[in-house]
């Protein structure tokens, strides 16, 4: 846990810097000016409006879905599945927002929020209950609810949510009273960032300042030990297991209003894995894992518009993406392991 | 002392009638504590050799050091009278030493040829020829009278027969020299005897034998000669036919030892109608559904000090687990002023006043990676004191914290230092002001003074005895002779699950409660 956990700060920029030198120079090994390529990757994330609007659409769902998983690395458990939940939650919000299309936006977009955050804790809750009740690794039984999650997801929008209009596999277009508002006129940014940021300083203020937030810390670092507190472990790992389906839910809710417009079958280029290498990047803070997804907001949109205009394979920047989080893991786990440890000195 | 210990023989160096190895004054520290202070002991060939000594005496420092898994800071070992340094387990096993540890090294889903060949050069280094393996482990078997199947899985294993497999295996890698930490521990009756007869059959085909237990009946009936530990010394060696029980007992226990008497006044005599803490007739199973506490009844009254006494492995953790609600009792009750507390949980039980300090303070007791301030907090951290309506009060987290440290003189940069950088003195004083400073009416308290300096075991015993005074009741569970003896009321020894003898204080005679703790009543 303390790998994850008690990384230090100064880490992680030396990390980052580290990580874009060695995409540099495989930037340079495929023929082009690293400096260039990585000119075109800034201007794609942050050059014009409409492009800082793709970094922070690209960072919402990683923000809203990072700060669940950090959540649960904080109680000391892993919810390797967000991307099964947030799927549902789309999924759920579409239907939601289909059958009330006549009803005030309002209270269409508050319908379709609930049913996404439902749905997507739902999910979490069969692997928290397995876990908590049976013992059962959530590791795995989050990686193969996922399968369900997908395959359930895809046949709804190949059978009953289909829309009959078309022959291709999404739900019906929202209408206007399901579409999330717009942010920034000009721009296809909508409110979602601005929920991402609430949910993390809430999540921040929780953590810090709540006696449940203070429970789940102390979970994390010694259940044993806190169990023997009188702290009620297990009604702490189903909740925060719940608190981090729900997010990925919201996040699909988000994805599915504010972006498609409806749902579809590829609704996730993979947020829900890549959320969990926010969270250990943010070390397991909500806020820390805010500020990552946004610097993986960036590189997505900025990859893509490098791609595009200097001919670098945007995969560079996934590659450094991972990069700078093995550096950072590699960088705590060596300093965890050259600190003497005195619970072995002291044992006889 | 009336009793007269054997002087070790020294081997002449190539000597063959010599013993076959010997520990010469080694000495071990781990930072200020001495866990071995010149320990002397030697093995003659053929002998079963056992060591006896309570729970830290130092015998399993004794045997790491003969594994090679850590390295005397002084003092020498001899095998067949030739000076030996141990500097990784590989010196060991080459000098023809073997240790069956007390928790197996065997990994279940393998064979018995499969586990004998891990990491066994001479089985070939990718494949193992395991068919081969398992023929010479037979061949090996047979011509000890063993019994063993070679390409059984371990797993489908009785424990015994794994144990069996342990001792086959240290066999197998040539040793001729076989160190037993506890053997029996983990054992059946039935099972410990076809052990015992094992190894003496063992040592009538030239083996050697360290047993290391607490267990007098067993060394008893299968060792020649007997060292015993005390505070990391060795107190003496003795020839079993030619020592009483009680000597033995009384070397273990350290009789000259007298325990500092309690300067409190005696509990009223007039005791309370209902007591405040009691369990009556608990039991408790531990995962393979052995009993580990048999019908178990015991009560406190309000100002007495119970002490449970034993040996550890006994049912002390359970016990303590199921007074605090951490662990819930396959039969019986748990009582609290009367009130049937069973099923409460240790949140319930904290709110109706009872406090508890765990056996392990970095385990179960403490969160190293919090502060001192949120470890005093926790178990309260959801009342008025520290909260409202779910909010933190950090400053009055602070602020009872800085209270604690002084009042319990806890050495510390102040409240916010993190407890993992305590000294253990210091992590045990704040596992114990917990507990204390809520002024509880009833206390369960487990190993308060293990591994922690004379001067912390001072300050905390002086905690329980003034919180006894104020009317407390508490049930101190210890390993500790001393520490029983000088803080407790009323004693009971705890062996094997069961209560096998309560005393008084005033009457207590020394000598019993010590063959009581090895399981014998008198």
């Amino acid at each position: 846990m303390r790998v994850i956990v008690g990384t230090d700060i100064a880490s992680i920029p030396i990390a980052i810097i580290i990580a874009l030198v060695i995409g540099g120079v495989l930037i340079a090994l495929s023929g082009v000016n690293p400096f260039e390529a990585y000119g075109a990757l800034l201007q794609g994330a942050f050059g014009t409006p409409q492009h800082l609007a793709d970094t922070l659409i690209e960072a919402t769902p990683l923000a809203l879905i990072g700060v669940g998983i950090a959540l649960c690395f904080r109680a000391g458990v892993f919810n390797v599945g967000a991307e099964g939940q947030f799927l549902l939650g789309g999924m759920a919000a579409a239907i939601t927002g289909n059958l009330l299309s006549t009803a005030p936006a309002i209270a269409t977009l508050l319908a379709m929020a609930i049913a996404a955050v439902l749905a997507g804790a739902a999910w979490a809750a069969i692997a928290a209950l397995l876990k908590v009740y049976l013992g059962a690794s959530e590791t795995l039984t989050t990686i193969m609810l996922t399968y369900v999650a997908t395959y359930l997801v895809s046949y709804l929008l190949n059978g009953p949510a289909r829309d009959p209009a078309t022959p291709i596999a999404q739900t019906q277009p929202l209408t206007t009273s399901g579409l999330l508002p717009g942010l920034w006129p000009g721009t296809t940014l909508h409110v979602g960032i601005v929920i991402a940021l609430i949910v993390a300083v809430a999540a921040h203020y929780f953590l810090r300042r709540r006696v449940g937030g203070f429970q789940i810390v102390a979970t994390g670092l010694n259940p044993v030990a806190a169990r023997s507190a009188g702290l009620p472990v297990r009604r702490i790992l189903i909740s925060v297991f719940l608190t981090s389906g729900a997010l990925a839910g919201l996040a699909g809710f988000i994805q599915v209003s504010g972006v498609q417009g409806k749902m579809i079958v590829n609704l996730s280029p993979g947020y829900g894995y890549t959320a969990i290498v926010v969270a250990l990047l943010g070390r397991s803070t909500p806020l820390g894992a805010f500020l990552a997804a946004l610097f993986f907001g960036a590189l997505s949109a900025g990859g893509a518009s490098m791609e595009t205009s200097v001919g670098v394979p945007a995969s560079v920047v996934t590659i450094v993406q991972y990069l700078t989080v093995l550096l950072v893991i590699a960088y705590t786990a060596a300093r965890t392991l050259r600190r003497p440890s005195r619970v072995a000195d002291e044992e006889e | 002392m009336a009793i007269s210990p054997l002087e070790p023989a020294r081997a002449a160096p190539g000597s063959t009638t010599g013993p076959i190895l010997q520990m010469d004054k080694s000495t071990v520290r781990f930072g200020e504590v001495v866990a071995n202070d010149r320990v002397s002991f030697d093995l003659a060939p053929g002998e079963i050799h056992a060591l006896l000594g309570e729970n830290g005496a130092g015998k399993t420092t004794l045997m790491r050091v003969l594994a090679g898994l850590i390295q005397p800071d002084e003092g020498q070992v001899f095998v067949r009278g030739e000076a030996r340094s141990f500097e990784s387990v590989a010196d060991s096993v080459a000098a023809g030493i073997g240790m069956v540890h007390q928790h197996f090294m065997l990994v279940p889903t393998l064979t018995v040829a499969e586990n004998v060949s891990l990491g066994l050069r001479s089985a070939g280094r990718l494949f193992p020829n395991t068919a081969r393996v398992g023929r010479e482990l037979r061949a090996l078997a047979d011509k000890h009278g063993l019994s063993l199947d070679p390409s059984a899985r371990v797993s489908d294993l009785s424990i015994g027969q794994q144990q069996r497999v342990e001792i086959v295996k240290a066999l197998y890698r040539g040793a001729t020299i076989l160190i037993l930490d506890e053997p029996t521990a983990v054992l059946t009756p039935g099972e410990t005897d076809s052990l015992l007869a094992m190894l003496r059959s063992l040592t009538e085909q030239g083996t050697s034998v360290v047993f290391i237990s607490h267990k007098l009946r067993e060394i008893r009936a299968v060792a020649d000669r007997v060292t015993v530990l005390r505070h990391g010394q060795t107190v003496g060696t003795w020839a079993l036919d030619s020592v009483a029980d009680a000597e033995l007992t009384s070397a273990m226990i350290g009789r000259d030892a007298a325990p500092t008497v309690s300067s409190r006044l005696a509990p009223t005599t007039s005791v309370a109608p209902v007591p405040r803490l009691a369990v009556e007739r608990v039991g408790a199973r531990d995962r393979r559904g052995h009993a580990v506490l048999d019908s178990v009844s015991l009560s406190v009254a309000p100002g007495e000090i119970l002490g449970i006494a034993g040996v550890d492995g006994n049912g002390q953790t359970e016990l303590a687990e199921i007074l605090s609600g951490v662990r819930r009792p396959s039969a019986g009750e748990v009582r609290l002023d009367g009130a049937n507390i069973t099923a409460a949980t240790v949140a319930e039980r904290i709110g109706h006043g009872l406090a508890h300090v765990p056996e392990d303070r970095q385990r179960t007791g403490l969160i190293l990676d919090l502060s001192i301030a949120e470890n005093l907090a926790m178990e309260t951290v959801g009342t008025a004191m520290f909260s409202r309506r779910g909010s933190l009060n950090r400053a009055a987290v602070r602020a009872h914290a800085e209270d604690i440290i002084s009042r319990f003189d806890i050495r510390c940069s102040g409240p916010d230092q993190r407890v993992r950088d305590l000294s253990g003195g210091n992590q045990q004083k704040v596992l114990i002001a917990r507990a204390v400073s809520r002024a509880p009416s009833a206390l369960v308290v487990s190993q308060p003074t293990r591994g922690v300096d004379l001067g912390a075991v001072e300050n905390i015993h002086r905690q329980i005895l003034d919180l006894a005074a104020q009317g407390c009741a508490v049930i101190l569970i210890s390993t500790e002779l001393d520490e029983i003896l000088a803080l407790s009321d009323r004693i009971a020894v705890l062996y094997s699950g069961t209560i096998i003898s309560t005393y008084d204080r005033a009457t207590v005679d020394l000598g019993t409660l010590g063959m009581n703790m090895t399981g014998q009543s008198v």
